[in-house]
């Protein structure tokens, strides 16, 4: 029985370590948006998370220390991406992508000139890494069946910001439908006017939920170089801030929806790398080119055919004008 | 005061000296053009720099340098090199090819060497290829008869046929060494950013340790890194390719292929300055030292005498033509799968 699911569970637990990085910058994508700030700086700041993060890690001698820095890393570039488009109103995708731009090259740049690795960072050891917890009990448990598998491989056996990610998700719906920031975040993105006659400062709520999403992004970061991987690589994000974003929209600014699409994105990811190379019946081997290839042809077919209209914050988009 | 003047003096001395030697040369003057990796990659563009040091080292010239970090900037750099009187230009890399003929073509004067590249046709350009097929065949005999599982893996960089040959030789390898192994393989993606991908690198060898491997050979550059650190996690083992990787994950890199990349970059460049330098192919197989396979003190007790000799007994016979290799690059197809 539990042989049989083996190989089930073991693509969803890819599946989490996959949508991790999906899921912190989902929630990030949702504060800004659901603030009317549109944000494609994502990518940007999971990659500098990513840098920074490693490079801090290598320097100081402590992981800590690295997942520190990269969020105070991403959050100075939400500051500026909030500075640029709430205090100066300047279009929200164009200062987003110029972050995206400046990361991709200050990263390699500096990885360049530092360490001479075509900008990588150094590899780093084990006890420099976020590394993988057992959970409680999970051993003894690993025998029963069904339930064992599942919690031993599935749910045990993840590193702390695998916990993290999935705590932010019920943390930032809580945030948002439940607190008075949060109310008063939402009402921002949908009608400023009326926030901003009550006598609260519609900058300085969407700053706070900028800066908000900065530090989520900077624990995306520090999972991709020193939790996943040991060691920052050029251009590592690789796409997966617009992932997110596509999450965002997928899962209509709610985050167990977004939840759901990251998800799917990392599990269609997951599955792609085991399916290579396997024989399947019918169709036999399948060319790794087309593998490759799945996840992205498989997110256009189901964001054509299953969101439906979207219905975004009102305000998205437009500057605050007083 | 006392010590700096004696330093001074040395520092003056070997600069005379210095210059005397390269006057002697004329106007001799190398440079090298590494790749996408970087110089420090731990792999292929480290090997070039090491023979680059050695012939440094040895006589005292100074090689100029230039570390690509786009596609773009291949040609130009090349270019550059050329127009500040460059006499012999190394490119690292297939990926420079296209760069190399333009830049061959337009200066017949100048000399141009490029590893990895066996196709091209310039009275000016010497080219490396490099039989990774044997190499690779040396090594995953050591994989088979090391596994426990029956079950050995591969991770390739980009999907290309120099990478399928790797893929290839180790498979005939292993199935020469266990007629029963069970073959694992994966690309890391079809575009040149497959070479610097360790986190997925990282995720395609947890996927194939989940489906029993429990040795996993990569050729994929960066990405390789990802492999090691993967294998080395799940206390499986992993071997290294093109420099000695062994020393990156001490007692769980089982091996390393080697590529003496480092002996045709130093060849290319002692050739070049003795005036010795001919354009054409080489192919640098077991027979000529081109390839190889890494024993040293951090892997020492993993390999035992037996695997020693029965991979130096068929390391003979590829010499000797009684064993052949089959070249995936030949026909684009893989006798064994």
């Amino acid at each position: 029985m539990n042989e049989m699911i083996m190989p089930f569970i073991l693509t969803l637990d890819a599946t989490l370590r996959l949508a991790s990085p999906l899921m912190l910058c989902a929630m990030a994508g949702i504060f800004a948006e659901r603030s009317g700030i549109v944000d494609i700086s994502l990518e940007g700041k999971l990659l500098s998370g990513a840098f920074v993060a490693a490079a801090v890690t290598t320097a100081s001698g402590s992981v800590w220390v690295g997942l520190g820095a990269a969020m105070i890393a991403t959050m100075s570039l939400s500051a500026l991406h909030g500075f640029a488009t709430i205090t100066h109103r300047g279009d929200q995708v164009v200062s987003g992508l110029a972050i995206n731009m400046l990361a991709m090259g200050l990263t390699i740049v500096v990885g360049h000139a530092v360490y001479g690795r075509g900008g990588q960072t150094p590899a780093l050891t084990n006890d420099l890494r976020f590394s993988p917890n057992t959970l409680w009990l999970s051993d003894m448990l690993k025998d029963v069946p069904l339930l064992g598998p599942i919690y031993s491989e599935l749910l045990s056996g993840h590193n702390l910001l695998v916990y993290l990610a999935l705590i932010s998700v019920p943390a930032t719906a809580f945030i948002l439908y439940r607190t008075r920031f949060g109310l008063r975040l939402r009402a921002v993105g949908e009608v400023p006017e009326a926030v901003d006659t009550a006598g609260i400062s519609v900058f300085w709520l969407r700053y706070r939920a900028l800066i908000l999403g900065g530090l989520l992004c900077g624990i995306a970061g520090a999972y991709l170089s020193v939790a996943l991987g040991a060691g920052f690589a050029r251009e590592m994000s690789a796409g997966k801030g617009y992932i997110a974003l596509a999450a965002v929209i997928f899962g209509n600014w709610r985050p167990f929806r977004a939840l759901g699409a990251c998800l799917m994105f990392g599990f269609l990811e997951s599955l792609s790398t085991r399916l290579e190379g396997v024989e399947l019946p019918l169709v036999g081997e399948l060319p790794t080119q087309l593998m490759l290839a799945l996840p992205y042809v498989l997110t256009v077919l189901l964001l054509a055919g299953f969101i439906g209209r979207p219905t975004p914050p009102a305000a998205i988009g437009q500057p605050y004008i007083k | 005061m006392k010590t700096f003047l004696l330093a001074a003096a040395t520092a003056v001395a070997t600069v005379i000296a210095g210059s005397a030697f390269a006057a002697s040369h004329g106007n001799f003057k190398p440079a090298v053009i590494y790749d996408m990796g970087g110089k420090f990659d731990k792999s292929f563009n480290e090997s070039v720099y090491n023979g680059i040091k050695r012939f440094s080292d040895e006589t005292g010239i100074e090689v100029m340098e230039f570390e690509v970090t786009n596609e773009a900037q291949r040609e130009q750099a090349m270019r550059r090199m050329v127009q500040r009187g460059a006499t012999v230009v190394l490119g690292v890399g297939f990926g420079q090819a296209d760069a190399i003929n333009a830049v061959a073509g337009d200066n017949p004067d100048v000399n141009f060497s490029i590893i990895d590249v066996n196709w091209l046709n310039q009275p000016n350009l010497r080219q490396y290829a490099f039989k990774e097929h044997e190499g690779s065949y040396l090594v995953g005999m050591i994989a088979a008869s090391f596994s426990k599982s029956g079950t050995v893996g591969f991770v390739g960089g980009m999907d290309i046929p120099l990478i399928r040959a790797f893929e290839c030789g180790y498979q005939q390898g292993a199935r020469a060494a266990n007629a029963d192994i069970n073959l694992l393989g994966n690309m890391t993606g079809t575009t040149p950013a497959a070479w610097n991908d360790p986190a997925k690198g990282a995720e395609l060898t947890r996927s194939q340790i989940d489906r029993g491997a429990d040795v996993i050979y990569q050729a994929a550059g960066g990405t390789g890194v990802g492999v090691i650190q993967a294998a080395a996690d799940a206390g499986k083992y992993s071997i290294g390719v093109d420099s000695n990787q062994n020393h990156m994950a001490p007692g769980s890199v089982l091996t390393s292929m080697l590529k003496r990349v480092d002996v045709a970059a130093y060849n290319t460049m002692k050739d070049a300055m003795e005036g010795n330098f001919d354009a054409g192919v080489y192919n640098l197989g077991l027979a000529e030292n081109g390839v190889g396979w890494a024993l040293d003190e951090n892997n020492a007790a993993l390999i035992s005498d037996e695997m020693k000799a029965a991979v130096e007994d068929a390391a003979a016979k590829i010499i000797s033509g009684e064993i052949m290799v089959h070249d995936y690059r030949a026909d684009n197809t893989c006798p064994v799968s």
